[in-house]
């Protein structure tokens, strides 16, 4: 049903219940919000988006206030603008003005705002809040002091992923968004995913910066320093160059780290084919020998920590196979270093990641199974970005280059380990041939695919039916673990992804990854897929060369002890 | 039954028991005792009579006599002369007396002579502990008359008829509310009495709550009935422990009498009621902030619409009501929308109870007829301005009401024509000041007030409560000009345009009243002079507004 509502003398006809916002957006007329985002429940806490309603006294937030018939909105009048401008002098003044030291310079909502408002100074005395840093983790940074209370973070953390451990404390001006008790996230069951940061419109909340420790070892002549780069990656980069959404840039992406000057561009998506040989074998030996079912992917730390922390009676559900970044690691400072002839001391691996929890996962002492660290930087795609900036590299004229051999070659199957459901298709594509001994015609499983939070397959090999689940976001993958934890869930095999979307919604990927910008990328991860020649990972020639010449077989003893791990169960609270 | 030679009635208002109306009644006893009168005298503890000055006080039935500022020592004089002799102790009587020694009627005292008692008709005259008392003086007939002979939608009609309006301080009309509550889809259905009455100087909710508490509760059960609630909720302020006490009583004696529960006075209508304590904050005396309150939530104001009536506790049609605007519906329904319209004024029908706090001889709990003026209540009923002093100005409505000054006193007081005034009758709260106070100090005191408690939720009123108070607080230490003044309209106007609940759209009242009403005051300060001599110029005073 319509109704007919007028803004600013044009009228236009836009579904009944929507809110003022949504009709001006149809009608393609803009106002401003801050503590909207689109996926999330309506705070109207901002007061950024008032508009004058005819009839009413007072002004109404566009963001909740619904529409009636005949309704007839203003916009941009004098009162509007008044309010706007008042309410952004009043945050400016609790604001620190430190733009230039703020990691958020430029990609910041509220000078976007001040900007758009013509606001350059407030009239009211500054008042900012004496509040603590919190950099207790080597993934997050918390800066509590440019909190502008519109509680993104907050439904993030409690809607989004299940959590909840952000919360409004305080009243009036005091008023700030901290965990209970003001612990530092090290001391809370924070599973370091980022969607908080990837929510918040200002630097209150952002990812810690590790470029230094990476142009250091670019510098070091006694390094050989290498890079890997996870699937997300390639989807997302652009859009820090003013790219689409979701546009694939593999190739300048290889070129701008080779003139980084890394010494190896390889691909994660290699160690990700990996994984779904260990893994697909893990799954049969569980299947065919009574072990732990469902077994449940372990390639994301974020979720991997989540488990920990809600669900430590579970943890044997969980593949005990590493995740492809940390394969890639060990496998670099083993395997490449020997193959290559170098001290495996002098090897350093860089990961790209769109992911700020593979910096803790990364930093897990359990992860140096090489002797080393297995590996030693992980950089978002949002520091990539700052990188080759800083780096002066013409984003627009780099020519697409190529992954270096052997741990840059890679199958579709390994590429679609960035979106939701992916890691459970690529293992079906090489389970189903495993299992049934035939090969599978058609390898696209669409049931796992796409941005519903819970999706099913039931799949048919040989005489086998393999029941999958597939949940991403954290409130979701809770669902599924719940059956598990009862003792009820139906499947053979769960993938869960932390993140909204898998990796290509990551915390580490450019700001901002909203569900519609999460949709187009995951539309390339599975072009990217259809384009390539391979889409099986057991048909990855440089696995199977690997296998052959150090692995020797899926599950063997030097599978166990480099590319398989263990749980720690943690504290709830 | 047993009968008394006489009754002594002891006020155990909230007031009274902090002036030590407990050991009154101790000493009394024990008096009593001494002389043996403990069969011939009964004594009986009372709610409220609205004399809080007066407190502790005592009425000492068959002659109404009432005894006022009692200390412990009174109570032997009283006892000895009074009850065994039949002597009135004229020293401390609150009442005069003609030539031939007869006692006036309390109700023909000052005090109670302009009053119109509706709400307040048993306070301090029945014992709210007692079913019986509140039986006896034609409690519950409302209830069953409606239960008996009236349908929902009759009641709501009759309601509207009536012009009742909200007490708590939007004046919305309770039969439109309650229709509204009752078309709303969604079960069930809940009716809550909001009891936090945070506004500071108000307490007339306590005292009814204390006083009377079986008229609450047939108020919502025929407010359930009405809307169709099955659920009662009562959300009373965490401080005020003898209401909850005395509520959670009352609500028992109701439950096993057969006045709430299953089928009340065997009828088909089933309801019931809780008693849920705040933990504190003002904000939760706003509708929906109470409502996230009770759900265990962070006690902050959702935004509107949807409106409770739709959309209200756990998501479903909820009508919350304030507890004087309940006390008024068993009263209404005995006796007709014509008769409350008799009372007060055509837009503003029926009484309503003020606390006068402040500099005024009679503080204490009133009941008027709406329209009643400013100066009948404080020089007729309220006795005037203390120690010689002039009146200087009177803010209606609670903190968040607007200032009136000596121009004003001839005003009615009813919802409108105190808006037009720039205040609002509000909670009812009337605050009386004399001319030693400097209005420049005392809006920077109420917006301190509202500093400390806005909810943090919305930037306006987060950022901009403390920004008025810093502006205010530079006005009365004499750093401010005139140009301040374009600041302060701009922000006040802000605050009311755009916040996201009535604490933060209120909130510049004070300030915008004193700058209309008192502005060559305010003028003085600009020049460095207080002419109250009260604002420390050139000194930081309460330099954090925290």
């Amino acid at each position: 049903m319509l109704t007919n509502v007028t803004i600013n003398g044009k009228t236009i006809a836009v579904p009944a219940g929507s809110t003022i916002l949504a009709a001006c957006q149809q009608a393609d007329i803009k106002v401003p919000t801050l503590c909207h985002h689109p996926d999330q429940q309506v705070k109207a806490a901002c007061r950024v988006c008032m508009v004058e309603v005819e009839g009413h006294r007072i002004l109404q937030p566009a963001c909740s206030y619904p529409v009636h018939p005949g309704m007839v909105i203003h916009t941009a009048t004098p009162a509007v603008r008044e309010a706007r401008r008042t309410i952004l002098e009043l945050m400016l003044a609790s604001h620190p003005a430190d733009c230039l030291q703020c990691p958020r310079n430029l990609k910041c909502e509220l000078q976007q705002l001040a900007s758009e408002m013509n606001v350059r100074e407030t009239p009211f005395p500054k008042a900012l809040r004496e509040l603590r840093e919190d950099q207790s983790t080597v993934s997050i940074k918390r800066t509590p002091a440019k909190c502008v209370n519109c509680r993104r973070c907050v439904h993030a953390c409690l809607t989004t992923q299940g959590i909840g451990l952000l919360y409004t404390a305080a009243r009036g001006r005091s008023t700030v968004v901290q965990t209970a008790a003001d612990a530092p996230l090290s001391e809370t069951p924070c599973v370091l995913c980022g969607q908080c940061l990837q929510a918040c419109p200002v630097g209150a909340i952002t990812e810690v910066d590790d470029t230094d420790k990476v142009w250091d070892a670019l510098a070091d002549l006694t390094k050989h320093v290498v890079v890997q780069v996870a699937p997300a990656i390639r989807v997302a980069l652009g859009e820090e160059f003013g790219g689409e959404s979701g546009s694939i840039v593999t190739g300048k992406l290889v070129a701008a780290l080779r003139l980084l000057g890394f010494d190896r561009v390889f691909d994660t998506d290699f160690t990700a084919d990996l994984t779904i040989l260990e893994e697909g074998h893990e799954l049969l030996e569980r299947v065919t020998h009574g072990g732990t079912l469902p077994m449940i992917t372990s390639c994301s730390p974020g979720w991997v920590k989540f488990a920990e922390h809600n669900y430590p009676n579970q943890l044997a559900h969980l593949s005990s196979c590493k995740s492809p970044q940390q394969m890639f690691g060990t496998l670099a400072k083993t395997y490449y270093a020997e193959k290559s002839g170098l001290l495996p001391s002098s090897v350093f691996v860089v990961s790209i990641m769109p992911c700020t929890a593979k910096k803790y996962e990364a930093a897990r002492p359990e992860m140096a199974s090489s002797g080393y660290r297995d590996v030693d930087v992980v950089l978002t795609t949002r520091e990539l970005a700052r990188m080759l900036k800083q780096a002066g590299i013409d984003w627009a004229s780099i020519t697409a280059d190529e992954f270096d051999a052997p741990l840059g070659i890679s199958t579709g199957a390994g590429v679609i380990f960035g979106a939701t459901g992916g890691v459970m298709e690529a293992a079906l594509r090489t389970v189903y041939e495993v299992v049934s001994g035939q090969e599978l015609g058609v390898v696209d499983f669409m049931e796992v695919r796409g941005m519903t939070g819970v999706k099913e397959a039931a799949v048919q090999m040989g005489d086998l039916v393999v029941r999958v689940g597939v949940a991403h976001g954290l409130a979701n993958a809770r669902q599924l673990m719940e059956q598990v934890a009862s003792g009820s869930s139906p499947y053979h095999f769960i993938e869960i992804m932390c993140c909204p979307g898998g990796c290509i919604g990551g915390g580490g990927q450019p700001i901002p990854t909203t569900h519609a910008v999460r949709e187009k990328r995951i539309r390339s991860i599975y072009n990217a897929d259809q384009a390539m020649v391979l889409r099986k990972s057991h048909q990855n020639p440089a696995v199977a060369e690997l296998y052959e010449e150090f692995l020797k077989r899926p599950l063997g003893h030097k599978s166990h002890s480099l590319l398989h791990t263990e749980y720690v169960p943690r504290e709830a609270r | 039954m047993k009968y008394y030679r006489a009754h002594v009635l002891i006020c155990s208002g909230s007031n009274c028991m902090i002036k030590g109306c407990r050991n009154i009644r101790h000493t009394l006893e024990q008096e009593l005792v001494h002389h043996g009168l403990q069969w011939e005298v009964k004594v009986v503890d009372t709610g409220c009579l609205g004399l809080c000055e007066q407190g502790p006080s005592l009425i000492v039935y068959p002659e109404g006599v009432m005894y006022g500022r009692l200390a412990t020592g009174d109570i032997r004089e009283i006892v000895t002369e009074h009850l065994l002799k039949g002597r009135l102790v004229h020293r401390l009587m609150q009442q005069p007396t003609s030539p031939t020694g007869e006692v006036a009627p309390l109700s023909l005292t000052p005090f109670f002579q302009k009053q119109k008692r509706i709400v307040l008709k048993n306070c301090g005259l029945i014992d709210p502990e007692r079913l019986e008392d509140y039986v006896q003086t034609g409690g519950y007939t409302a209830l069953a008359t409606v239960l008996d002979t009236m349908t929902p939608e009759r009641v709501i009609t009759e309601l509207k008829e009536s012009g009742l309006r909200g007490r708590g301080g939007a004046g919305f009309s309770t039969g439109k509310k309650w229709e509204l509550t009752r078309a709303a889809r969604g079960e069930p259905k809940y009716l809550i009495c909001n009891a936090d009455e945070g506004e500071p100087g108000t307490f007339k909710d306590r005292l009814i709550l204390e006083g009377d508490p079986h008229l609450i509760i047939e108020g919502m059960a025929i407010g359930g009935y009405a809307t169709g609630a099955t659920q009662g909720l009562v959300y009373i302020r965490g401080e005020y422990e003898l209401s909850i006490r005395r509520m959670e009583r009352a609500i028992r004696q109701a439950r096993e009498n057969g006045l709430l529960g299953k089928n009340i006075l065997g009828s088909t209508y089933s309801f019931d009621i809780e008693v849920c304590a705040g933990a504190g904050a003002y904000v939760c005396g706003e509708e929906t902030a109470l409502i996230e309150s009770i759900e265990g939530n962070r006690g902050e104001p959702r935004f509107k619409p949807p409106y409770p009536a739709e959309k209200g506790l756990w998501g479903k049609p909820t009508s919350v009501n304030n507890v004087e605007t309940l006390a008024n519906v068993p009263a209404i329904m005995e006796k007709g929308a014509p008769w409350y319209r008799s009372l007060g004024t055509p837009n503003s029908p029926g009484t309503k109870v003020f606390t006068l706090t402040g500099n005024v001889v009679n503080s204490g709990l009133i009941e008027v007829p709406m329209g009643i003026t400013l100066r009948e209540v404080i020089y007729e009923i309220g006795g005037g301005i203390p120690n010689g002093r002039q009146f200087k100005m009177a803010q209606t409505g609670g903190t968040s009401g607007g200032c009136l000054a000596a121009v004003h006193l001839d005003i009615p007081m009813d919802y409108d024509s105190l808006q037009s005034h720039g205040s609002s009758l509000g909670s009812g709260a009337l605050l009386v000041m004399d001319d030693s106070h400097c209005i420049v100090d005392l809006t920077r005191c109420f917006l301190k007030f509202f500093v400390h408690e806005s909810c943090g939720q919305c930037t306006p009123c987060r950022e901009g409560t403390p920004a008025l108070y810093e502006l205010v607080d530079k006005i009365s230490r004499g750093e401010a000009s005139e140009v301040a003044l374009a600041l302060i309209n701009r922000l006040s106007r802000t605050l009311q345009n755009s916040s996201l609940c009535a604490l933060g759209q209120t909130a510049p009242v004070p300030v915008l009243s004193a700058l209309r009403h008192f502005w060559p005051e305010i003028e003085a300060h600009f020049g460095g002079r207080c002419p109250a001599n009260k604002c420390v110029m050139g000194k930081a005073v309460g330099k954090s507004a925290n």
